[in-house]
């Protein structure tokens, strides 16, 4: 019977610790520029210009109902034929990023088709340009209603981050299988593992839910 | 009759085979009050609507202080569909007040006065503040200036869209069914505040209305609409007092009996 072995389990904690740093900048790096590309690609599918909505639309649907895995082995083993060179970290991030913008770019148009209509005949009326409407009116509107479900993307991200070892980013997982291969011990590594991404979905739920709190104290 | 500050020429609306305008005709001259009434689905909101560029236009032109609004003039002299960017220099004379109030439910009363002519005409948080103040103190919210849109009541609220409407310095107004929406003993308050603008300051104003004795006390003229079209139109007494055409007299009992 093999027991969890906290000796060991300590003595490559701090290995795994430095991987995790690469899980969190993938994480954090990635939702953000995931939140501000799905928000473009909403503006964008919404676009009264055909040329324009429905190539993105194409792209949103194209990259959904692909899987990350495939997309993220494309950037890394596949573009560089096609002069397009990315370290891992960059092709991962770049990857994630792009899977996770077209789900939130979803999430942005439910959020955008929930304002009322005369919202926006109101900002028609008042003759404010399109970026002022937007920024100033329709927005803080429309992101209050989907920020759990922005929220929502942020963890499922966290948790889709161990896909990136598939074309060597060290993150956290891929430490973890390193340091079983290397030992012949999975028991402790994978278990902190499992453990460090519990902590960390349950504290970015709890800051998502913190925001959604103070969102709902200023709209009153 | 001056030059016109509001022209339609021959503007036709079509929604697939339904035609809400029908080659309308119309002619406002500047600081006219004109009352626009007639049964539902006979264009009166679209009218407006078109006006405010909400709607487009299938044929016609349609004129704001000789400017053609839905159309520009191309180097050759022809009229063709107007760009966004001077579709907003002109929509920028005219100003709108809806049905449903249409407020900002994220932001006060203040702000959601101050916002468009801080982002449309550059105007200073200081200023804007100011202006939106004397405003709201204009249609009686003086004291109502950090309340948002869910604490105030529908007439409350259609003032602030008032003033909010008042603050873009249009030259016209287009009030669309204003007090539709509102509890009978609220629209009064609304009906005041228009009285005052009409009174005191020289804006043109189209008001697509129910309410007949408004309409009868405060205009200038009076538009029945049928069809897409004028049907009738003249002075309050005439329209009111001595209406012409068949439809109209069945419009107008119908509204009396209703009354």
């Amino acid at each position: 019977m093999n027991f969890f072995d906290w000796d060991f389990a300590l003595s490559i904690l701090p290995d795994l610790l430095k991987a995790s740093l690469n899980t969190l900048l993938i994480t954090f790096a990635g939702f953000a520029i995931a939140i501000v590309l799905g928000l473009l690609l909403a503006i964008a599918r919404r676009s009264r210009h055909l040329w324009l909505s429905w190539p993105v639309a194409g792209l949103i649907e194209f990259i959904r109902s692909t899987p990350l895995l495939i997309q993220v082995y494309f950037l890394f083993y596949v573009f560089p034929n096609y002069g397009l060179n990315l370290t891992a970290l960059q092709a991962g991030i770049l990857g994630i990023a792009l899977h996770y913008a077209c789900y939130t770019a979803e999430v942005y148009r439910a959020g955008l088709d929930a304002v009322p209509r005369g919202q926006w005949e109101a900002v028609t009326a008042l003759n404010m340009s399109p970026l002022s409407a937007y920024r100033q009116i329709i927005l803080p509107q429309a992101l209050r209603p989907i920020l759990p479900a922005l929220g929502n993307y942020l963890v499922a991200m966290l948790k889709d981050t161990p896909v990136l070892s598939a074309i060597t980013v060290v993150e956290i997982m891929q430490q973890a299988k390193n340091i079983g291969s290397e030992s012949f011990r999975y028991l402790e590594p994978i278990t902190m593992v499992g453990i460090f991404f519990l902590l960390l979905s349950l504290a970015l739920a709890w800051c998502v839910r913190r925001v959604e709190d103070r969102l709902e104290v200023t709209a009153r | 009759m001056p030059q016109p500050i509001v022209r339609f020429t021959d503007v036709t609306k079509r929604y697939g085979n339904l035609t809400v305008l029908n080659k309308l005709n119309l002619d406002v001259a500047p600081g006219e009050k004109v009352a626009i009434i007639g049964p539902s689905g006979s264009g009166k909101s679209t009218l407006l609507r078109a006006l405010m560029t909400l709607e487009s236009i299938d044929e016609g032109v349609i004129c704001v202080d000789d400017e053609p609004l839905t159309h520009m003039p191309a180097r050759d002299g022809r009229l063709v569909p107007a760009s966004a960017s001077h579709q907003r220099k002109v929509r920028g004379k005219i100003g709108m007040v809806f049905q449903s109030f249409n407020l900002f439910p994220h932001m006060c009363a203040l702000q959601n006065v101050i916002e468009a002519p801080m982002q449309v005409l550059g105007m200073g948080r200081k200023e804007a503040t100011e202006r939106a103040e004397d405003l709201l103190a204009m249609v009686g919210l003086g004291e109502k200036l950090r309340h948002f849109p869910s604490q105030l009541s529908g007439g409350q609220q259609q003032r602030v869209a008032i003033a909010r409407a008042l603050a873009m310095r249009p030259k016209v107004m287009l009030f669309d069914e204003v007090t539709s929406a509102l509890d009978p003993e609220l629209c009064g308050e609304v009906l005041n505040v228009i009285r005052r603008l009409g009174s005191e300051h020289n804006l043109t104003m189209l008001m697509v209305t129910h309410q007949m004795g408004f309409a009868r006390e405060f205009a200038d003229r009076v538009c029945f609409f049928h069809q897409g079209c004028i049907h009738e139109q003249g002075t309050p007494d005439q329209l009111f007092g001595n209406p012409q055409q068949e439809r109209t007299k069945a419009f107008l009992s119908a509204v009396n009996e209703a009354n």
